[in-house]
């Protein structure tokens, strides 16, 4: 089991190793499958690793394995180790599933870019990074890995570095993502003081002794581990790299900004739960931050005109469910969430990828219309992956939803109050996602959509960034020439169908009351959990949650059909009469500029303040200056002797001469 | 005769030799002039020897004699050089090396 579990960890390195160093040796034809292939050995170690793990007993289910310490001095014992439990199974059979996936849809979709290879390795890389991340049996290694995952979110954001909005973005996103690596650190830190150890099984077990219940130093080390969940998660208020995030190749996004790097977050707080347990105030600020995201995220899809951005904000919303779930205790709905959305979501950017190469490119949804007949392949993808998304039984989003929701109500207290905004939620993500879908579908063909339907895919006449509309080339840095669609690509139809299917049925592993597969799965890692087992909703609770989730998912559908099919004049009807809240929900609750405000330009101020004065004038000016001038001075005195006449220095030599004899003769 | 005598000849000639390098502009002067003070401090290293009825200070006044042979062929060699390479022959022009 251990030598699968190192496998899992190393395909995907040794994919990216061969690929980045056989880059001018092989066709770059090669190098996507190469790629494709690294990531399918992966999952199916992870899969050899499940199986193995459940052939243990419940007792053995939580192996360190551990390759080799690099420092053990002062009680910090740093090893390369990895933690094989039920929980970073889960992820990496998420993880390198999804993944494998989506690198069979890039060999395809990104056929025609001109850093093809250059994309693959760093696919490969990332897929290493988050798996390190799951893996890691330590704090040093999940930091590693979470800094890793950062760097490689950040190389692919700004894959078309000719692109100026691409590499801004990717500079906001690995700013904020490093802020959360200063979290995860500071963190670690305090809990390493406190207990310690950083070994994840070591410091859960100490905890108990080193820290009481919402001991303040525990609290703040919490605090800490949440602001890195929260940067990396895109939770409020550190969420505004996502949105722009999507300036990345589609396949980046699907993977990385939605299906495995943002739900990291959730991941480190289940991992952490006995932490978070014995931390209650902080857990109850991730819950809440968590809520808030999701309603904010939902109110901003709303009104996004860009089809990747309402995913994108859809993704925060529902990492928000997540972070909400598992902050209060609920973590195998949170996690049963993680896999699900990693299923939907990762599906709906791909059919909205496929949309979008028919648009050659363009990403505007006032633009877009009537793709249905076009695209019937992606229409189909695109609806199941809404209807999952939307809760809508008996697709995969439906059980892993209502089953956080019950769960919340079943704590009580105040996160009845979480559960009420996660119906809201519930009753917004159904009306975005389908206004997504009938905008997009429905409607009367665009002129895109008739060329596709004539058998021609629309060529852009001349290659335009979609933000700005500055003209752009097709070389190295730039989207490629040519765009791939889902109806003519093999790949990309296998892979989008593997998710759909996934999609629809994922939610079987956890059906409440009849099969809790995942929960009694995840039970080895979650066992010392004091609500793991209490927080079991009663039958009629979750009845009750199912019927009205569900309703909530089809009045959301018809609502949106109701405005977006039936009386396409009654949207900017409500938008004239609510314009300031659209206003306000369209500049995305002014998160840009306050976060410019607050942070930013205060920043860039005092930047510029000490460049000016105390770079110039204390550094420059007195410490450097300074101490080159007074030696300046000093040899320009001592220079003045060095008159070159011969004779002055034989007179020097006379005169010290003579005067050492006399001191000699006077004092002898 | 007292031997003071001597040691004020040997002064006045260290002296004379002195002022000469110091004022004198000719190089060639001036190894004169060297040879001068050489020859002084020979004359009064002898007186010495003599007073305390020791060989000693003659074997140095040898050896000063050698070391003042050497002095002049480097010294003349380096004033050929400068003539050769038609620069003045004039230590107050020879002044590259200043501060």
């Amino acid at each position: 089991m251990q030598t699968t579990a190192w496998i899992v960890l190393l395909a995907p390195l040794a994919g990216f190793l061969i690929i980045a160093l056989s880059s001018k040796l092989l066709s770059w034809r090669a190098h996507g499958w190469i790629g494709t292939l690294a990531i399918a050995t992966s999952f199916a170690a992870a899969v050899a690793t499940l199986i193995a793990l459940q052939g243990r007993g419940e007792e053995e289910r939580q192996v360190v394995s551990v390759a080799w310490a690099y420092a053990d001095a002062g009680g910090l014992d740093a090893q390369l180790s990895i933690l094989i439990d039920p929980l970073s199974v889960l992820m990496i059979c998420i993880v390198s599933g999804v993944s494998t996936l989506i690198h069979l849809y890039s060999v395809s979709y990104m056929a025609s870019d001109r850093g093809y290879t250059r994309f693959f390795a760093y696919l490969n890389f990332f897929v290493f990074s988050m798996l390190l991340l799951v893996l890691a049996a330590n704090f040093l290694l999940l930091i590693i890995g979470w800094a890793f995952v950062g760097a490689a979110s950040y190389f692919l954001i700004s894959f078309w570095y000719r692109r100026t909005t691409a590499t801004a973005a990717g500079i906001k996103a690995f700013v904020i993502n490093v802020l959360g690596d200063v979290g995860l650190v500071l963190g670690t830190i305090f809990i390493l003081r406190g207990t310690g150890s950083v070994d994840f099984l070591q410091v859960f077990e100490r905890l108990p002794e080193a820290f009481s219940r919402n001991d303040a130093d525990l609290v703040a080390g919490a605090l800490l581990l949440l602001v890195g969940a929260f940067a990396k998660s895109a939770q409020v208020p550190l969420h505004t790299w996502l949105p722009d995030a999507m300036e990345g190749p589609t396949p980046v996004s699907a993977l990385i900004h939605a299906a495995t790097m943002v739900t990291a977050g959730v991941y480190l707080i289940a991992r952490m739960h006995p932490i978070f347990e014995l931390a209650p105030a902080a857990a109850d600020v991730g819950a809440v931050v968590g809520c808030v995201t999701l309603l904010v995220a939902a109110s901003i899809g709303l009104v996004v005109t860009d089809l990747k951005r309402v995913i994108a904000y859809s993704t925060m919303s529902q990492i928000g469910y997540m972070i909400m779930a598992v902050s209060s205790a609920a973590y195998a709905a949170g996690m049963f969430h993680l896999m699900t959305h990693a299923f939907f979501k990762a599906l709906l950017f791909m059919a909205a990828g496929s949309v979008i190469a028919a648009m050659a490119g363009t990403q505007d949804l006032d633009k877009m219309g009537g793709f249905r007949k076009a695209m019937p392949y992606t229409y189909g993808c695109m609806v199941i992956g809404g209807l999952a998304l939307a809760g809508i039984p008996p697709f995969s989003g439906f059980f892993s939803k209502d089953e956080i929701l019950a769960q919340l109500i079943e704590r009580g207290d105040w996160h009845v109050g979480l559960a009420i905004a996660g119906y809201i939620g519930a009753l917004l993500t159904a009306i975005y996602t389908f206004r997504m879908i009938f905008r997009a579908f429905w409607g009367d063909p665009c002129p895109e959509a008739r060329e596709l339907e004539g058998g021609h895919l629309h060529h852009a006449p001349e290659h335009t960034n979609p933000a700005t509309g500055e003209v752009e080339d097709t070389d190295v840095g730039f989207p490629g020439a040519d765009h791939h669609i889902a109806e003519r690509e093999g790949t990309m139809k296998i892979a989008m169908g593997g998710l759909a299917i996934l999609a629809t049925v994922g939610g079987v592993v956890q059906i409440p009351k009849v099969n809790e597969s995942l929960h009694h799965f995840l039970d080895p890692t979650f066992h010392d959990s004091r609500y793991y087992e209490d927080l079991e909703p009663s039958g009629g609770l979750v009845l009750i949650g199912m019927v009205v989730g569900a309703a909530l998912g089809l009045l959301g559908i018809f609502i949106a059909y109701t405005l977006w099919v039936k009386q396409p004049e009654r949207p900017a009807a409500i938008r004239a009469r609510f314009s300031a809240l659209h206003r306000f929900f369209s500049n995305k609750w002014y998160f840009d500029e306050a976060i410019d405000t607050v942070v930013v330009r205060p920043t860039a101020w005092v930047g510029r303040f000490c460049n000016s004065t105390i770079e110039r004038g204390l550094v420059n000016g007195a410490l450097v200056g300074g101490t080159s001038g007074a030696v300046r001075a000093a040899s320009a005195a001592v220079r003045g002797i060095q008159t070159g006449y011969l004779r002055y220095y034989a007179a020097l030599l006379l005169v010290g001469l003579t005067g050492l004899g006399a001191y000699f003769l006077i004092s002898a | 005769m007292s031997m003071e005598w001597y040691l004020v000849v040997s002064a006045l000639i260290f002296s004379i030799g002195a002022g000469g390098v110091l004022v004198r502009r000719n190089p060639l002067v001036i190894l004169l002039c060297l040879e001068l003070m050489l020859n002084g401090a020979n004359l009064a290293l002898v007186t010495f020897a003599r007073m305390h009825g020791n060989g000693d200070g003659q074997v140095f006044a040898l050896i000063v004699m050698v070391v003042a042979a050497c002095e002049v062929a480097v010294g003349l060699g380096l004033i050929v050089a400068i003539f050769r390479r038609r620069l003045p022959i004039d230590v107050d022009e020879l002044r590259e090396l200043q501060g």
